[in-house]
């Protein structure tokens, strides 16, 4: 079978990184395939040279057998490779249509010929069993749909080569296997995907052919089917990996985190949390889960303080705190690892050493009387960085910002575990990051639990949910639909649930 | 460190750039820059090269033009520093220099005890003139640089009344002269520079580049206003007190401008002054803030730069240059800076089109 796509022999160095070595990568038409690897092996770098954002030092392009140079999007465009990036670009108060034919509308004398737009919407979406309504508004349709956008705003471009960047992170299960009916149906009408993820399940559900960069190097390229997730795995690491963290049994000691009637308004002033109570008792992890926006960040913002709450009692080892200060809740035992670790958990100007005291900077031995000690803050940063294996160019002196992902959270983790809270709220702690650092952040988390504190999870992803947590507790809407014992359920049940379709509280 | 010495090397091709777009002007207009260099020179040592002469009074009056700017600079550096624009230190300037002429016309003290009390008064003024954009901010969130140019006017019309109405200025334009305890005077300095405006007022000065420095660099409260300047976010989840922040901020800034106020005002001068307009002070505080990259070394050294751009201006006019020459450079160094991304890829590009030197490996 032909080759649409070939990458030969692509290099790409930036300062003190090469990026991509030597890589070769060769897709064949009509084929899903797959690009897998860790954080920094190169596969943003080999997809933005394909897309013509970055020209490569050395190798060659060929698209559908020709030699080509892409050297900016529009030419990538006009050959027909279109990416569906991680973050959607939609203009949220204009229709899908509108969307849809930003920047290429059809016209008729001045106007725009909306009519003839939305009926080739339409056809495009029937064509692929996408289902989206042209008419709707982006605001009111799900993030799946949104995405399906994006995917139909490829398709009117003619794009033959779709390219999606880690698609799934954002969806529910029953979204993903949605996409995943899409993908197969768009390759049997002739489309070409590419694959960017670090999942493999996905990999193995969807994929033809999967090619495995590490370090900026080709590992190799092997057909999915006679390829186990594991070999896959090791292949992307360089070594043996544990899908499953090893978790002695639940023992549940006293109540520390109560919550009861929680009541908490969003940012436009609806209710967003409605009447949660929940438990977490010491040596156990409670999952939340839910699909985005069903009241998680309303009530992570609760617990922690970074909101006031409408009505209701926060009990912290039986003492209310919720009308208490940031900084009194963190003195009194509550740790937090925030959904967003740029917005919230680092200052990503600050030096790493400065970054693991943002809570304890005003208290010895950092600082005494007012003056820092910078000679005991880079001591510290220097132990955090040895004990969590924090992977930094310099040290404590790093600046936060030119860190990975993976490590910058590792810092975060670092920092928060260090000041051994009795109650930990962990948001989403391994999005977006490599296998080698989840499972080395889950391990972590799974050690304070086995400590004796108390570990509210809350995660979009239901596989961490499903793998860390004792209970569950499904929010939907606002309200918790559902307890579970984490053993006693399934991906099935909590996906009714997270749906609104199913109740179960017992 | 790669930031480090971008923090160094933008502001220099930054200043390089506005003298040659100034020498450029001049070229173009039949002029010879020469002639600018040679009295730029000459504000700083002191010496004409061309008649091979020596006066110390040049060198006295470019550090009394550069005093003022520096405190401004400082008071726009330590906002910027908590992420907040201060627009308005020409305004706590000029609230600084009323509390001057008060206390220095109406309070009695021993010679050293009255200048302390007058500079007192006038850090006091500027930071009360400071809290209020400050808290404004902090309690409805009202725009700093809005409430900051509006106050601006508010300082003006009231330094102008009050010299009028409260300081009974017989000629409408400046007080009587302030006795001689309350002013930063000196005669032997005056007379180690040719009879300059040279005075005390440069101890303060360096003073608050010390304290600036210790502030935000050492000192908890240095680093809580940091940590809100990079990321209010940030700083709120580590519980951070980020509004009590914005006010100490705006407070510290008006501060170090009301310092200013009062070192022209009993200083420079010896009497408070109606102003037809705004001086200018608090937008060159602004340049040398943002030359300096709003640290204290770099408030210090760029405080200067422009301190001798103002002071050459009368020594070019003597030479037939327009002195407006002086504020082309000025502004196109601040332009300059303002395009560091620019010049940070120009860098990039130039770099890269030297022969690639051998990558390391990559190892994690």
């Amino acid at each position: 079978m032909a080759y649409v796509i070939e990458m030969l022999d692509i290099s790409k160095a930036f300062p003190g990184v090469r990026a991509n070595d030597r890589v070769t990568l060769q897709v064949e038409q009509g084929s899903i395939h797959a690009l897998l690897g860790e954080n920094g092996a190169g596969k943003s770098t080999l997809m933005s040279i394909l897309f013509g954002l970055y020209l490569p030092d050395s190798g060659s392009i060929k698209v559908r057998g020709k030699d080509v140079r892409i050297t900016n999007p529009n030419i990538a465009n006009g050959l027909g490779i279109g990416m569906v990036h991680q973050h959607f670009t939609l203009v949220h108060n204009f229709t899908v249509t509108e969307n849809i034919i930003l920047g290429l509308e059809p016209r008729s004398g001045l106007v725009i010929d909306r009519k003839r737009a939305a009926k080739r919407v339409r056809e495009i979406s029937e064509l692929y069993g996408l289902k989206v309504d042209p008419d709707a508004k982006i605001e009111d349709i799900s993030v799946g749909m949104q995405q399906r956008v994006e995917i139909l705003k490829m398709l009117y471009r003619d794009a033959e080569i779709l390219i999606f960047d880690e698609p799934t992170a954002v969806l529910t299960p029953q979204e993903i296997r949605e996409l995943m009916g899409i993908m197969r149906r768009l390759v049997k009408e002739g489309k070409t995907i590419l694959l960017i993820t670090h999942k493999l399940r996905e990999i193995k559900e969807a994929a033809d052919f999967c090619t495995v960069l590490r370090r900026g190097r080709l590992i190799g390229t092997v057909p999915v089917a006679e390829t186990s997730e594991q070999q896959m795995a090791e292949m992307m690491v360089g070594r043996e990996v544990n899908f499953h963290v090893g978790k002695g049994p639940v023992k549940p000691g006293a109540v520390l985190l109560q919550v009861e009637h929680l009541n908490v308004r969003n940012a436009k002033g609806l209710l967003g949390a409605k009447d949660i109570s929940l438990e977490v008792r010491a040596g156990e992890i409670l999952g939340i889960c839910g699909i985005d926006g069903n009241g998680q960040t309303e009530l992570i913002r609760a617990i922690t303080g970074l909101t006031g709450i409408e009505s209701g009692r926060i009990l912290l080892k039986g003492e209310d705190i919720a009308g208490l200060g940031i900084k009194e809740r963190t003195e009194l035992g509550i740790g937090h690892i925030p959904e967003d670790r740029h917005k919230h958990g680092l200052i990503l100007d600050f030096r790493l050493d400065e970054n693991f005291v943002v809570h304890s900077y005003d208290r010895e031995p950092f600082s005494k009387m007012g003056v820092l000690n910078f000679g005991n803050i880079r001591a510290n940063a220097e132990r955090l960085i040895k004990e969590f294996d924090v992977r930094c160019g310099q040290g404590g002196v790093t600046s936060v910002r030119s860190m990975s992902g993976g490590n910058q959270q590792k810092a975060i983790v670092a920092r928060e575990i260090d000041r051994s809270p009795e109650v930990l709220v962990v948001a989403q702690p391994t999005r977006g990051l490599d296998v080698g650092a989840i499972e080395y952040i889950h391990k972590r988390i799974i050690a304070e639990r086995d400590k004796g504190k108390a570990i509210l999870l809350i995660s979009l992803e239901l596989d961490e949910i499903l793998d860390m947590s004792d209970r569950i507790a499904v929010l939907y809407g606002g309200e918790i639909v559902g307890v579970v014992n984490a053993a006693e359920t399934d991906e099935n049940e909590l996906g009714l649930m997270m749906a609104g379709a199913a109740r179960k509280v017992s | 460190m790669a930031k480090s010495r971008s923090a160094l090397v933008v502001p220099s091709i930054a200043i390089l750039l506005g003298f040659a777009l100034g020498a450029a002007v001049l070229l173009a207009t039949g002029r010879s820059p020469i002639d600018m260099f040679y009295a730029m020179l000459q504000s700083v040592s002191g010496k004409n090269l061309r008649a091979d002469t020596f006066n110390p009074r040049y060198i006295g009056e470019f550090i009394v033009q550069s005093m003022p700017i520096m405190l401004t600079g400082l008071s726009v550096g330590f906002a910027f520093r908590t992420g907040l624009f201060n627009i308005g230190a020409e305004g706590q300037l000029m609230v600084g220099s009323i509390a001057a002429v008060a206390v220095g016309l109406w309070v009695q003290a021993p010679p050293v005890i009255h200048v302390l009390l007058v500079l007192l008064a006038a850090m006091l003024a500027g930071g009360l003139w400071g809290a209020i954009p400050g808290f404004l901010k902090a309690r409805f969130n009202v725009h700093e640089v809005v409430v900051t140019i509006m106050l601006n006017y508010v300082a003006l019309y009231l330094n102008n009344w009050a010299i009028v109405s409260i300081f009974k200025s017989v000629d409408r334009i400046k007080t009587e002269v302030i006795p001689a305890t309350a002013l930063l005077k000196s005669s032997a300095l005056a007379a180690l520079t040719n009879g300059s405006r040279l005075n005390w007022g440069f101890v303060p000065v360096l003073l608050s580049i010390l304290v600036y420095w210790f502030l935000i660099e050492k000192t908890t409260f240095g680093y809580s206003l940091r940590a809100v300047g990079f990321n209010k976010d940030g700083a709120l989840y580590a519980g951070m007190k980020v509004n009590r922040s914005i006010v100490s901020s705006m407070i510290i800034a008006g501060v170090f401008a009301g310092l200013a106020g009062a070192v022209i005002t009993v200083g420079t001068f010896s009497f408070g002054r109606a102003l037809p307009a705004a001086e200018g002070y608090g937008f060159d505080g602004i340049a040398v803030a943002l030359v300096g990259g709003n640290a204290a070394i770099g408030v210090f050294l760029s405080g200067l730069l422009f301190g001798m751009l103002k002071a050459a201006q009368p020594l070019m006019q003597s030479q037939g240059i327009p002195k407006d020459i002086a504020s082309i450079i000025q502004a196109s160094i601040v332009l300059f800076i303002a395009m560091k991304y620019g010049i940070e890829y120009l860098m990039k590009k130039i770099r890269m089109r030297k022969p690639p030197v051998a990558v390391e490996e990559v190892e994690s």
